[in-house]
């Protein structure tokens, strides 16, 4: 949940990287952290084991600057990846305010990508929230290797859609990194809305602040 | 609270850094923040701390694990944590389920007193949230204007590069 505090002038808010292990979640991280000047990035604190693994937390903040007299604050975290670690990954999940689930293109790692998301959208419902109703993207990640999926696989996979009830909203909605598809269209008669997609590179940065843009866009909507 | 959250006024805040005066006092801590359960800073006083947002996200997260371990040998509620180092020792106490209490200190005071002030910081401070919560239910959610985020909007495409 983002916290205004109008004592102190502060606006802070809680993005979350999930998907499955060695996906490239820290690596999106460790990226922004290197291109951020650090006048606006405070230090990236990592939990992770001998191995480099994800264990408990990435956490990066991001300073937006004063905005209206307000202090407004992005944090970055990731969860672990891995299936064990389920209960710190609901634990980072508290007052999350935007997800970006962080697939892994390979073939053969869908399987993972599925459980993964299939767990992301459990662990939202058990802190009562509805991952259809929050500021959610999806970055698929390593598409520079070349056992990555097709791109329609993956959409058909892990961004189906999920039916669209505010009529307010019901408006078809070009996706606009994928020309020719729809973030919002009418199947069957049934509204249907997708969650933005990016391509990515994480260790080439491609696709980094993309995917960040679009997700920290879509929060501070929500305060309005 | 707000929809998307929860909002802090002035005079709440001013209240709870009384609160937080009063306790640094009476128990000689360095410095004492109150944090969200998410690990935002809410507020704080006394000595200024380095990089304060990776103490607050990583007290919330200690905070959280403590509590689920707490839960699953059958535990219902976690009482103060204290970790005590050779130069520098932290607690954490939870406030009314909505905030944790941190506290940093030294050798100049001890454990003891610091927890047993604690008790008494932390029932001040369940006050004052319990009448947030009962406010909170009554009038309209603040929600930030137009201005703001069209300006956020310029700002993260300045940072992130658009």
């Amino acid at each position: 949940m983002s916290m205004i505090n109008y004592a102190s002038r502060e606006i802070n808010c809680k993005l979350v990287y999930y998907g499955p292990g060695l996906g490239g979640k820290t690596t999106n991280l460790e990226h922004v952290y290197q291109k951020v000047a650090p006048q606006f990035r405070g230090k990236m604190i990592s939990l992770a084991t001998e191995t480099e693994r994800t264990l408990f937390f990435d956490f990066l903040p991001v300073d937006l600057g004063t905005i209206r007299g307000f202090k407004t604050r992005f944090h970055l975290y990731t969860v672990p990846g891995q299936v064990y670690y389920n209960a710190s990954r609901k634990l980072i999940l508290k007052g999350v305010d935007g997800v970006v689930f962080v697939a892994d293109s390979q073939v053969e790692r869908m399987d993972a990508n599925i459980e993964s998301m299939q767990n992301l959208y459990d662990n939202m419902l058990e802190h009562g929230l509805d991952l259809t109703k929050i500021p959610f993207v999806i970055q698929y990640n390593k598409r520079d290797l070349p056992n990555a999926a097709p791109i329609a696989d993956l959409q058909a996979a892990l961004n189906p859609g999920w039916p669209l009830e505010q009529p307010a909203r019901q408006v078809v909605t070009p996706d606009p990194n994928y020309p020719g598809e729809f973030l919002i269209q009418q199947y069957d008669g049934v509204w249907v809305e997708r969650a933005p997609a990016f391509e990515a590179v994480a260790t080439q940065g491609i696709g980094v602040f993309d995917t960040l843009r679009a997700v920290s866009k879509l929060v501070i909507k929500t305060l309005g | 609270m707000t929809a998307s959250g929860w909002s802090l006024g002035e005079a709440e805040a001013r209240r709870i850094e009384e609160i937080l005066h009063e306790f640094l006092r009476q128990s000689g801590v360095a410095s004492a923040l109150l944090i969200d359960h998410t690990g935002q800073t809410v507020t704080g006083v006394g000595a200024s701390l380095p990089d304060r947002d990776g103490l607050a996200s990583l007290a919330a997260a200690d905070y959280s694990a403590n509590d689920q371990l707490a839960s699953l040998i059958g535990d219902v509620a976690l009482g103060p944590i204290v970790h005590q180092g050779e130069r520098g020792s932290v607690l954490l106490a939870d406030v009314a389920r909505r905030v944790i209490l941190l506290a940093v200190f030294d050798r100049r005071t001890t454990p003891g007193l610091v927890k047993f002030r604690a008790k008494g910081a932390v029932q001040a401070l369940e006050r004052v949230f319990t009448g947030m919560a009962r406010d909170a239910g009554q009038g309209a959610a603040p929600r930030m204007e137009g201005a703001f985020l069209g300006e956020a909007a310029e700002e993260i495409d300045r940072l992130f590069g658009a």
